[in-house]
């Protein structure tokens, strides 16, 4: 008898066990948004009366940039690629359109010029690693030394005309409609929900999560890889160029290497968020809230007087317990 | 008789045979050092005071970063990858001008035998965290650069500290003869000497079986997760020699990790390192740095935008594993 009941009470804790690994796996983005509330509810505690409409637009401002460069992070990972170059196309992006503060043409062009350059290099990296067959790593960190050699070849011929942000993209970066709603959302919102939809219900989107499930079922059931791959770097610099103006407006800084150190972060909050870094696995929803937990607790950290020393000590612990515990649900699925 | 010994026979006859091999082998290798001697004299032509003091420099300068091309090329050529080559270098770094400043020469080695063991720690961490976790290798190696970085910020918060004399007189200078410097002799000494044994040894074989086919590797009976744990603590070693060398030419320890990550993975895939594992050695890694460095050096020569030397690099990086793909591609259709 005792027998009996301790397999049934054992077979009830094994399935409640199943439900979370379940919810965990199917549906990462309530755990993520649970984790969030917690490190809010924390960021209230601790510094009693800092949560405020304020403080979340604030927090909002800060993680729209991420998410975006997250963006790129995600649809590349999806595929089984990663993207190494935004960081070096953002900063180009911000860089080239203050070169234009000055001259005739004005911000308008500069943005012209700066989505121009980014979809070529996009269209650059699409066709090395989906015609070429190069490791995305390796073809997206040699489309960064390119474009930064290039930003600085182009910051040396115009360093006589001034450069400066322009009001327009101060404006969309930084500033905040009645001090809660920021600008940039003017920017992100259009873009999320394309990419949530696109993701969802196009084929397009599809075919990123078959070519990074199984890049040859995906071959035999007549998907062409290397078109989806093109099309799928251009998009990324292209979302890479807009985090690039929205991190020049939200800094007041136009430097070619401005974004370097969102690179990282982007791609931390991407595995955050559930997209697996082995592809056909993951969506935007959860990238999103990665990136505004990377920033809750980046802000928590300094709220509470610890040095950026800590702070990295502890983002990176999170990535690795975060990532494992992903692993962990998925692998026994 | 002699039917029945031929096979044994042939091999032993023929050295020759054995040569050729060796020379296909590392084709790679030769034509990397084929085209640094050719850069060489390339220098010389258009720089005809090119001499000594450039040989120098040059050695010194790309120090950090062949060690840091070596200690990458450990761990994918196990078929793994470290993103926080660079934030190890730092820590070590730091952890070693720090302790050094004001302290005896007695001191200073047991500082560099201590930070020695640190390395080995932290690429152990490293590879446990791979293994035990399941996390694909960039993933943790990424959050543990993080980790790394910070912990050298907890050490040394702006730069400062120094390093023991006889530590930068390791690496300044020339030996013997003025034509050989210091530096290089002790990379290929510090390379040498550790690398040669284990590649010789069975953990060596166990490095490259697991990282071109962790299954075979593991069917034929060698412990995968170990193998690879003692590929990130080589790793880790090599990262903390190279933060050594970084105390020992710039005299002091800087807590933000240079550009050393990146460029050790490009330098790595450039060496003859194939990123799927399992194909490549360290030599190669290092001359293609030696290589990338002179191009800098020349491009400033001719009066061109150092900056484009840039750009060269990344155009270097995507042709070479361009054509390395085609001609895969081309032998597999074959």
């Amino acid at each position: 008898m005792t027998e009996t009941m301790d397999t049934a009470t054992a077979r009830r804790s094994w399935q409640t066990a199943t439900g979370w690994r379940n919810l965990f796996r199917d549906r990462p983005i309530i755990p993520l948004i649970a984790l969030l509330g917690v490190l809010v509810v924390v960021s209230e505690l601790v510094r009693p009366g800092v949560v405020s409409t304020q403080w979340a637009g604030v927090m909002i401002r800060a993680a729209i940039p991420l998410s975006i460069l997250a963006a790129c992070q995600t649809l590349a990972m999806l595929t089984g690629g990663i993207d190494l170059s935004v960081g070096a196309v953002a900063s180009m992006s911000g860089f080239v359109v203050a070169t234009f503060v000055s001259s005739p043409g004005g911000w308008p062009l500069g943005i012209a010029v700066a989505l121009v350059a980014a979809i070529l290099a996009g269209l650059l990296t699409g066709i090395g690693v989906g015609v070429f067959r190069v490791h995305p790593l390796i073809m997206t960190l040699g489309m960064s030394f390119v474009v930064l050699g290039l930003a600085n070849v182009w910051q040396l011929l115009r360093v006589q005309t001034g450069t400066g942000t322009p009001e327009e993209l101060r404006w969309l970066g930084s500033a905040t409609f009645l001090e809660v709603l920021p600008h940039s959302l003017l920017v992100f919102v259009p873009v999320a929900v394309l990419i949530l939809l696109g993701l969802r219900r196009t084929g397009y989107g599809r075919l990123l999560y078959a070519i990074g499930d199984n890049p040859i079922a995906a071959r035999l059931s007549g998907a062409r890889g290397w078109q989806v791959l093109i099309v799928l770097y251009v998009i990324s610099a292209v979302l890479a160029a807009f985090a690039g103006f929205l991190y020049s407006g939200l800094t007041n800084v136009a430097s070619v290497s401005l974004v370097d150190s969102a690179v990282l972060p982007s791609v931390a909050a991407a595995v955050i968020g559930g997209t697996s870094i082995m592809g056909g696995r993951g969506g935007y929803g959860g990238t999103i809230v990665g990136a505004l937990i990377l920033t809750v607790i980046s802000s928590l950290l300094s709220s509470l007087g610890y040095t950026e020393a800590v702070r990295q000590v502890l983002f990176g612990s999170i990535i690795v317990v975060v990532a494992a515990a992903y692993t962990r649900v998925t692998a026994e699925s | 008789m002699t039917a029945s010994a031929s096979p044994i026979g042939t091999v032993r006859a023929r050295p020759l045979d054995a040569a050729s091999a060796w020379l296909r082998r590392n084709a790679w290798t030769i034509g990397l050092v084929g085209f640094l001697a050719f850069l060489l004299v390339f220098t010389k032509v258009i720089q005809p005071r090119y001499g000594v003091a450039g040989i120098q420099g040059l050695a010194i300068s790309v120090l950090p970063l062949a060690l840091a091309a070596v200690a990458q090329a450990i761990v994918v050529i196990a078929g793994g990858i470290d993103l926080s080559i660079g934030s190890m270098m730092a820590l070590t770094n730091v952890v070693a001008a720090s302790l050094m400043k004001g302290q005896s020469d007695e001191f200073a080695v047991v500082v560099v035998i201590g930070v020695l063991l640190l390395g080995l720690v932290v690429g152990a961490v490293n590879g446990m965290l791979v293994v035990v976790t399941r996390v694909p290798d960039i993933v943790v190696t990424l959050a543990m650069s993080f980790v790394w970085a910070g912990c050298a910020l907890l050490v040394l918060k702006t730069p400062g500290g120094a390093a023991a004399p006889w530590l930068k007189g390791l690496v300044l200078g020339s030996l013997g003869n003025e034509w050989i410097p210091k530096a290089a002799v002790a990379l290929i000494l510090i390379t040498f000497v550790v690398w040669l044994p284990v590649r010789r040894s069975g953990a060596g074989l166990a490095l490259y079986a697991v990282g071109s086919s962790p299954l075979a590797a593991f069917r034929s009976g060698v412990s995968v997760g170990r193998t690879k744990i003692f590929a990130y603590t080589l790793t880790g070693l090599f990262a903390a020699v190279a933060g050594l060398s970084l105390t020992a030419s710039t005299g002091v320890g800087t807590p933000v990790p240079g550009p050393y990550t990146l460029q050790s993975v490009a330098a790595v895939v450039l060496g003859g390192v194939s990123l799927a594992g399992g194909r490549g050695g360290v030599f190669g890694p290092i001359v293609a740095v030696v290589i990338l460095s002179l191009i800098r050096t020349d491009m400033t020569f001719l009066n061109l935008n150092t900056n484009l030397a840039t750009v060269a690099q990344g155009v270097i990086l995507i042709a070479v594993v361009m054509v390395g793909t085609l001609i895969q591609i081309r032998r597999n259709r074959a």
